[in-house]
């Protein structure tokens, strides 16, 4: 090989030796050994993955689409043989496929929403936490305004903007739900920063851009994924209320805040409209909560 | 007869990683206006073994063996049992005065509740008391500084504080954990000096559990050493400091600078011992 | 720059903090931390700094190195004022400069592996050196520490608070600084892994030459490191001279009662010393 001095050769054999040596356990290594060991959060991942993989891969074996009219079939009990396991609507198209339809908008969009609120959030409240003193005090005076101004306004401002999109509307969601975030992971920095080791960093010589991303912000995930594992049902839930405004996801498209919500117009008379879309939705929610209740525990912020 | 006289105690923790053995086999006699140190490094078991005696152990604790404080068994007594001496006849200073004291309450009212709840004394006689105590642990101003809160004194003197409440009911024995750790060397030996002092007005025996063998001579009869749970040496403190015979404490000593001798390089512990004692 | 010339001189260095005292127009009264400080230290030297907690010698040692912001004086290296250096001279100042902190474990970032903790201030100074040769050198500064190589890809709650300091003292050595602020740096460690420590650090400082700013509450454990010992008090200078000097002649009162204070492991030379002290107290009282 050109360039591949003796000494090169050396250090290299030097670092495959090095490479064998034992692994460290690393935090997150630890956690996950307690959250294996926390059962009912094993037991939410389990049911969330089901949800997830069901609801992603079920509907292309499905007789019928999420939009497709049965017109023999209107407002019918769930019938085996014409393939309506979940009945159907008052236009004939089946429930189960528009319940699967359904919670795959509302993962997609609620993990759309997180991720965005994450990384702004992260990255916002981890600078401002940092640089703390006129940087710290402008950047979090604008998270209290923005705040104090009603968020459905935002929506419709968004809706104006992006139109009737639902992954754009959800991003723009998340652009708002990131103001939480932003206030616990600031609160968080600023007891990081004391911390000897942010310390040592800065006595080293780190740029500060470094001393965040690659001593601060790690620390943060603890409380950064419990909040995310918390945010996904807030987001859940807002997606419900705009669709209810109808606002949120648009026909023929539906998701499960708008099944429920035409579901529970009908309860009385068309019950399967109703309990599906809502089984579905409280056993996610509940799975979220005590994923996240697992995760506070395996991802203990005590130093350990 | 032996004010406090403990025998084969043992203590266990139940932790995710199996049992730990905090304390094995730990056995000692305190008699009465004596003090005894316990002296060890952290994780030795020093705390942990007083501790048991007063039922202060966590709830994944267990401890085993004998306790009799003046004749009666008191280890792995009911709460309220243990209550009763806790609060009578055996007082306890911690190494973070805050721990047992509340932030949110004056002084004179946390004196003057100990005394007028397990003495009976009127509001008036009790807050004289607590003055009287003050002042005998040197507190400058104590009838003024009586009304202060926790917060407005200074470490030392907190923890002069709490020694003037552990004294309060007139304990025959004081456990002692590491009361001037977090303090100055210089406060450190303030009050040293004056739990030296106070032993001789009040009469009550002294456990004292530290770290630092320093501190230990000139102010306890006995001391006894221990390592991982177990008691290294027990003796006279005289003789162990003329004359250590265990490795261990040799080690110890040897290990740490000190002022009145200069040595080029500090000898470290050597741990010889726990292989010979397990191949025997 | 002659041979004896300090590599660094301090002069009059005074660091203020502002407290607000609550008024809600920003009312705020002046702590004065740190006064008129003035040393040199030379070249493969140790220079003790003692004091209570709550004198201002960690401040002291920060603002030196401008970690924190000094309100007055001036901290020469090499003949160039700290205190005034541009961000760029300050990065390259790092280099030679470290830093040994009290809590051996909270100095480590707990999701970061010894390897790179140590490695880090290599990445950050000489970023041209290959993965391959950090490692390597990283390896090698370990092995100096009494840190077996393998346990390179460990995280630091794997490791005891003795090795936790180990790694702490390998990544201040590893860009080869001339000088290294140790903050309390054997305080926080049981008295058989202090003594390992306090020779690894005498032993490293013989093979290097690195100059040691070695700070610390307790002047038995300084005027055994250091060659000469400077008594703070509430942010000042009141002793400076050689060790042995000032532990068998100390000249102010505030070094007499904190020599006095040291415990010795000695039943009849303690009840000696309490007796000094309790003459001190006496006086001390007489006296107010």
């Amino acid at each position: 090989m050109a360039g591949l001095t003796s000494r090169d050769a050396i250090l290299t054999e030097y670092n495959q030796q090095l490479l064998n040596a034992p692994k460290g356990r690393s935090l997150a290594q630890d956690a996950v050994r307690r959250l294996v060991a926390n059962k009912a959060a094993v037991f939410s991942i389990f049911l969330l993955v089901t949800i997830l993989l069901v609801v992603f891969i079920a509907p292309y074996f499905l007789p019928w689409g999420y939009s497709q009219v049965d017109w023999a079939n209107i407002r019918k009990p769930p019938n085996f043989e014409a393939g309506h396991f979940m009945g159907t609507d008052q236009n004939g198209r089946d429930m189960l496929a528009r319940t699967m339809q359904g919670t795959q908008m509302s993962l997609v969009v609620a993990g759309v929403a997180t991720l965005v609120s994450v990384v702004i959030g992260v990255s916002y409240g981890a600078i401002a936490g940092y640089f703390g003193g006129r940087i710290d005090a402008v950047m979090m005076r604008f998270v209290d305004i923005m705040y104090a101004l009603p968020y459905i306004l935002f929506v419709i401002i968004l809706v104006v903007i992006f139109g009737r999109n639902p992954i754009l509307l959800f991003v723009g969601i998340g652009c708002l739900e990131w103001l939480t975030m932003a206030r616990i992971v600031r609160g968080q920095t600023l007891s990081l920063k004391e911390r000897e080791f942010v310390e040592a960093a800065r006595a080293s010589g780190a740029s500060p851009w470094s001393i965040i991303f690659r001593h601060i912000v790690p620390n943060l995930t603890g409380p950064v994924v419990i909040y995310a594992t918390l945010t996904i049902p807030e987001i859940i839930i807002t997606e419900s209320f705009l669709s209810y405004l109808g606002l949120g996801v648009q026909e023929p498209q539906t998701s499960l805040g708008t099944l429920i919500s035409q579901g529970s117009e009908v309860a009385v008379a068309l019950p399967w409209m109703l309990l599906g879309p809502a089984v579905i939705l409280v056993a996610m929610l509940i799975a979220f909560t005590y994923l996240g209740d697992g995760l506070r525990d395996a991802l203990d912020p005590k130093d350990r | 007869m032996a004010l406090l006289e403990v025998k084969n105690l043992s203590v266990e923790f139940q932790t995710n990683d199996g049992v730990v053995h905090a304390v094995r086999d730990l056995s000692y006699t305190l008699e009465k206006g004596k003090t005894l140190a316990i002296v060890g490094e952290s994780g030795s078991g020093k705390t942990q073994g007083a501790f048991a005696i007063m039922g202060l152990l966590p709830k994944n604790g267990r401890a085993a063996g004998s306790v009799m404080f003046d004749g009666k068994e008191i280890l792995n007594l009911p709460l309220k049992q243990i209550n009763q001496y806790r609060a009578e006849r055996i007082g306890i200073i911690f190494q973070d005065p805050m721990t047992s004291l509340n932030p949110y309450l004056r002084i004179s009212r946390q004196m003057t509740e100990v005394l007028e709840h397990h003495k009976g004394m009127s509001h008036s006689a009790a807050l004289a008391e607590s003055v009287r105590f003050l002042d005998a642990v040197r507190i400058p101003d104590a009838k003024n500084r009586v009304h202060m809160y926790p917060h407005e004194f200074s470490g030392g003197m907190r923890q002069r504080v709490m020694i003037a409440m552990s004294l309060l009911c007139g304990p025959e024995l004081l456990i002692a954990d590491e009361p001037t750790t977090a303090l100055d060397v210089t406060v450190q030996a303030e009050i040293i000096d004056l739990l030296v002092d106070l032993q001789e007005d009040f009469g009550a025996s002294i456990i004292l559990i530290t770290h630092d063998l320093g501190i230990v001579a000139g102010t306890c009869e006995d001391t006894l050493v221990m390592f991982d749970g177990r008691v290294m040496e027990y003796r006279k403190t005289e003789e162990l400091f003329a004359n250590p015979e265990h490795p261990y404490t040799q080690g110890l000593l040897a290990a740490v600078p000190r002022l009145d001798k200069k040595v080029e390089r500090l000898s470290t512990v050597s741990y010889d011992f726990m292989s010979q004692r397990g191949e025997a | 720059m002659s041979e004896n010339e300090p590599i660094l001189k301090v002069r009059n260095l005074s660091v203020h903090f502002n407290i607000p005292t609550g008024g809600i127009f920003g009312g705020h009264a002046v702590l004065k931390a740190v006064k008129d400080v003035s040393f040199d230290l030379h070249a493969g030297e140790t220079l003790g700094i003692v004091g209570e907690s709550g004198c201002g010698k960690s401040t002291l040692s920060r603002a030196i190195i401008r970690l924190i912001h000094a309100t007055g004086g001036e901290s020469m290296w090499m003949g160039k004022d700290i205190l005034k250096m541009s961000p760029k001279e300050l990065i390259a100042l790092r280099k030679d400069i470290q830093m040994i902190f009290q809590d051996p474990l909270a100095s480590l970032n707990p999701r970061m592996t010894a390897a790179q903790i140590i490695g880090e201030p290599l990445q950050i100074h000489y970023p041209e050196v290959s993965k391959a040769e950090r490692t390597a050198r990283v390896a090698e500064m370990m092995a100096k520490v009494g840190l077996t190589p393998e346990m390179i890809n460990k995280y630091p709650h794997e490791f005891s608070g003795g090795q936790c300091q180990r790694i702490g003292i390998a990544r201040a050595l590893i860009t080869r600084p001339k000088l290294i602020v140790c903050d309390e740096a054997v305080s926080a460690l049981d008295v058989s892994v202090q003594a390992q420590v306090i020779n690894l650090l005498m032993d490293l400082q013989k093979e290097f030459g690195v100059s040691l700013l070695f700070i610390a509450h307790d002047i038995a454990v300084v005027r055994h490191i250091a060659q000469r010992i400077m008594v703070l008090y509430f942010g000042e200078v009141v002793e400076i001279g050689e060790s042995e000097q000032v532990v068998m002649d100390p000249q102010h009162d505030y070094t007499k009662k904190l020599i006095a204070s040291v415990p010795v492991p000695d039943p009849k030379e303690e009840m000696r010393r309490r007796e000094v002290r309790r003459k001190l107290r006496r006086e001390a009282a007489a006296a107010a």
